[in-house]
C-alpha cells in the first residue's frame, strides 16, 4: 500500500467517502467550503455545514458552482485553505473559473463525485467519465493534477494529499471520486491531528517591492502572499509576466504557459502515486484506478490461478499521467487491460504511452453499474491469447 | 503667460506630484480608456473617496471581472483581483470571508455586472454580503467595440442592434433595492462631488452598498447616439439630469430622450452577512460547549 498519510494514534470510524472526504479535508487544514447541492456530492457539503463551523471555518452555500468555484478561488487570496465539491453539471460549471485558479496560480481543492453523463445523466448512479473533463474541461493549455480515492479511507487520505499538492505546486487539485466511493460506507482511521500537519502556504519572506508573484522558485513554482498583507499584488486572468501585470504577446505567453505546464511535468516523478503488484513475471498488466481498480482485483486474482501471469498498475494519481511509467512497462509486457466506467478515457492514454510496444485492451462501460468480475476475467483472457 | 514661458518654468520645477500617485501603479499607465471616455472621471472619483473612507490604502482590495470598467483593478496600487467576465461577486465574496477586517469593493461595467453576472448580484444582495458595487454604466459592452447590454436604452443603436435596440434595459437602483441593497445610489460622470460623498457614504456602510455611475462612452456609443463627444454626453447628463433622493425605484428607468432620475436613494439597516455570521459563530459555540464530547457524524 501506498503511505499517503502518516497514520498515529487512530481513531476507527465508520463513515461514507462523501464523508471521510470532508473529514480529510479538515485534516488539512481546510477552512472554507463553498458549494451548492448535487447528487452524489452532497453529503460533503452537509457534513461541511457541520463541522465548518464547529472548528471555526466557514461554509457558504453559493447560487451555482461558477460562484462556488469563485468564492473558494477569492477565500485563497484572502489565505483560507478553502474547497468545494459537486458532480459532472457543476463540474462542467467550475471549469470557466478553473482557468482562472489555474493561471493565477491558486491553491484550492476541487472534488468531483462522478455520476453518468453527459447532462443530467444519472444523478444517483456511477461513473468515471469525467476523468478527461478534469485534465481538458478548461480552454487553454496547463496541466493538473487529479486523484483517484477507491475507499473511503482513501476519499479521507487523498484529501489531504491534495492539499499538500495545491500548497506545493499552487493549483487547484481535483479529487475525482466517483458514486460507489463516495456512498460506501466502510472503515476508516482517521488519525490523530497532531501526526497530520497541514502543507503550509509557501508565503515569501521578500519585502514588497522586491517580491515578484510569479518569479519561479527552483521547482518552477513561484512563492506566495495574501491579501492585506501590503504587498498590493495584481491578480490577473490575462497572460501576465512576473510582476501580475498583463502582457499581451506571444513571448509572455510562451513564458507563462510553458512554466504552468512544465512546473507539473518536470515534477511528474514526485507527483505520481501508484500501487504496483506481480509485475515481476507480468506478460498482461491491468491499469485502473478508483472503484474500477478495486473491482478488478477479484479477476486479477482469478486470472493468475487459471495460470496467466497478471500484474496490476493501480493509478492513484491518474493526471499528471505516469507517461514514461507506461511506456516502460510496455516494452517488456504483451498487453495492458484498463478497466473503467466510462467509453475509454484512461484507456486512451494507455495506449497513446504504450507507443504500440504493447496491446491495449479497454474495458469500457457508459456508466450506471460497476463491472462484472467476468467481463474483466474474459478481457485478461483474450489479452493473455 | 506666453507658450515658452511655461515650458521655462516647468523645466526648472521638481517634476510634479499628482495627489493620486502614490494609489497608482505608475508602471502600468497609460491606461486603456479612449479620451472622452467617463471611467477616468469615475476611477479618479473613486480614488478621492477611499482617501476620505477612513480606510488605508492597505486595507482596500478591488475586485472587477472583464470589460473597460474592469481594467480600473489593474491601475489602483492595492491588492486588486481582475478575474472572470461577470464573476467578481462571488471572488469578492469569498476574500470578504477570508480577510473580514478588509474594505473588498467592485468596479465593474453594466454588461459585466448584470448580464453575465446579473445573478450573483441579487443573491450577494439578498444575502447583505459586506461589498460595495461600483458600476460604471455606459449602456454599451464597450471593450468588444460597442454590442447592445442590459443598460443600453430601448431603441439605441449599437453594433448588433443597428435599427434600434428592442431590449428593455434593467433599471439597476431598482434591481438592487429589490434584491435587498442596504445603499443604493445613481450619478453620473458630471456629478462627481455628489458621486464623490455617495462613494464615501457607500464605503463607510456595511452590507452590500451599490452605487451606478452613468459614463459617457463615446468611442463605441456616443458616435452612433447622436453625442460623438465625450464632452457633449457630460454637458447633456450635466443639464437633463434631475436629482430626485427620494424617488421611488420604478421611477429611476432610463429612457432616450428623457431625463435621468439621480440621486442617494436607499439608506437603510438590515442585519449584514457578518453580523449574522458573528452571530451564527455564537450558536455553534454554545451548542458545543453543550454537546461537549459528542463529535457532530
Amino acid at each position: 500500500m501506498v503511505d499517503v498519510v502518516n497514520k498515529k494514534d487512530v481513531s476507527v470510524r465508520f463513515m461514507s467517502g462523501d464523508k471521510a472526504c470532508a473529514e480529510g479535508a479538515l485534516m488539512a487544514g481546510c477552512n472554507f467550503f463553498a458549494g451548492y447541492p448535487i447528487t452524489p456530492a452532497t453529503e460533503v457539503a452537509e457534513h461541511m455545514s457541520q463541522r465548518l463551523p464547529a472548528t471555526g471555518g466557514i461554509y457558504i452555500q453559493m447560487e451555482d458552482e461558477i460562484a462556488s468555484m469563485a468564492a473558494i478561488l477569492g477565500a485563497s487570496w484572502g489565505g483560507a485553505k478553502s474547497m468545494t465539491a459537486t458532480s459532472g453539471p457543476g463540474f462542467s460549471l467550475m471549469m470557466e473559473n478553473l482557468g482562472l485558479g489555474i493561471v493565477t496560480e491558486t491553491p484550492c481543492v476541487i472534488v468531483d463525485v462522478q455520476r453518468g453523463g453527459p447532462s443530467t445523466g444519472l444523478p444517483t448512479l456511477v461513473s468515471q467519465s469525467d476523468m478527461m473533463q478534469a485534465k481538458w474541461g478548461s480552454h487553454g493549455d496547463y496541466e493538473v493534477i487529479a486523484l483517484a480515492p477507491q475507499s473511503p479511507q482513501e476519499c479521507f487520505d487523498l484529501t489531504v494529499k491534495a492539499f499538500e499538492y495545491s500548497e506545493q505546486y499552487r493549483l487547484p487539485v481535483f479529487v475525482m471520486m466517483d458514486e460507489v466511493v463516495g456512498h460506501m460506507t466502510e472503515k476508516v482511521e482517521i488519525p490523530s491531528p497532531d501526526s497530520v500537519k497541514p502543507y503550509p502556504r509557501r508565503y515569501t519572506k521578500l519585502p514588497p517591492g522586491e517580491y515578484m508573484p510569479y518569479r519561479p522558485q527552483e521547482d518552477l513554482v513561484p512563492e506566495i502572499v495574501s491579501a492585506g498583507q501590503g504587498y498590493a499584488v495584481h491578480v490577473t486572468g490575462l497572460t501576465h509576466n512576473e510582476k501580475g501585470y498583463p502582457e499581451i504577446s506571444a513571448k509572455a505567453q510562451e513564458n507563462m504557459v510553458q512554466r504552468l505546464t512544465d512546473k507539473i511535468k518536470k515534477n511528474v516523478k514526485k507527483i505520481v502515486l501508484l500501487e504496483e503488484e506481480n509485475l515481476e513475471d507480468a506478460e498482461i498488466v491491468v491499469v485502473s484506478y478508483g472503484i474500477s481498480a478495486r473491482t478488478a482485483q477479484y479477476p486479477i486474482e482469478k486470472a493468475r490461478e487459471e495460470g496467466m501471469k497478471v500484474g496490476f498498475v493501480r493509478l492513484l494519481t491518474v493526471w499528471p499521467f505516469p507517461e514514461e511509467y507506461i511506456d516502460n512497462l510496455a516494452k517488456r509486457i504483451k498487453a495492458f487491460v484498463v478497466p473503467e466506467i466510462n467509453l475509454g478515457q484512461i484507456g486512451r492514454e494507455v495506449e497513446r504511452c504504450a507507443h504500440g510496444q504493447a496491446k491495449v485492451l479497454g474495458i469500457t462501460h457508459p456508466g450506471g453499474g460497476l463491472h462484472f468480475p467476468e467481463k474483466v476475467l474474459e478481457t485478461i483472457r483474450s489479452a493473455a491469447q | 503667460m506666453s507658450e515658452e514661458n511655461m515650458m521655462t518654468e516647468n523645466e526648472t520645477q521638481e517634476p510634479s506630484v499628482h495627489p493620486m500617485d502614490s494609489w497608482l501603479r505608475q508602471d502600468r499607465l497609460p491606461h486603456i480608456w479612449c479620451s472622452g471616455c467617463g471611467i477616468g472621471p469615475a476611477f479618479s472619483t473613486t480614488i478621492s473617496a477611499m482617501k476620505e473612507s477612513g480606510y488605508t490604502q492597505e486595507q482596500f482590495a478591488i475586485v472587477s471581472g472583464i470589460g473597460c470598467s474592469s481594467r480600473a483593478a489593474g491601475y489602483l496600487k492595492i491588492d486588486s483581483f481582475h478575474t472572470t467576465h461577470g464573476r467578481a461577486i462571488p471572488y469578492a465574496t469569498g476574500l470578504k470571508l477570508a480577510k473580514p477586517d478588509m474594505k473588498v469593493f467592485l468596479f465593474a461595467g453594466d454588461g459585466d455586472l448584470f448580464s453575465i453576472g446579473g445573478n450573483h448580484f441579487i443573491h450577494a444582495a439578498r444575502k447583505n454580503m459586506d461589498l460595495t458595487v461600483i458600476c460604471i454604466n455606459n449602456f454599451i459592452y464597450g471593450m468588444t467595440g460597442g454590442q447592445f447590454s442590459p443598460g443600453t436604452p430601448l431603441g439605441a443603436i449599437s453594433s448588433t442592434s443597428p435599427y434600434g435596440n428592442e431590449d428593455s434595459p434593467f433599471n439597476f437602483p431598482h434591481l438592487a433595492d429589490a434584491a435587498g441593497a442596504v445603499y443604493v445610489a445613481r450619478w453620473t460622470t458630471a456629478h462627481v462631488r455628489q458621486l464623490k460623498k455617495s462613494l464615501v457614504r457607500a464605503f463607510q456602510k456595511k452590507g452590500f452598498s451599490f452605487i451606478e455611475i452613468i459614463s459617457p462612452c463615446p468611442t463605441v456609443y456616443g458616435r452612433r447616439n447622436k453625442f460623438p463627444l465625450g464632452i457633449q454626453m457630460m454637458k447633456n447628463l450635466h443639464e437633463t439630469s434631475i436629482i430626485n433622493h427620494n424617488a421611488k425605484g420604478s421611477e429611476l428607468d432610463i429612457q432616450i430622450g428623457k431625463p435621468i432620475v439621480i440621486g442617494n436613494f436607499i439608506d437603510r439597516e438590515r442585519e449584514t452577512f457578518l453580523e449574522r455570521q458573528a452571530a451564527f459563530q455564537e450558536r455553534v459555540n454554545k451548542w458545543l460547549k453543550e454537546k461537549k464530547g459528542e463529535t457532530g457524524d
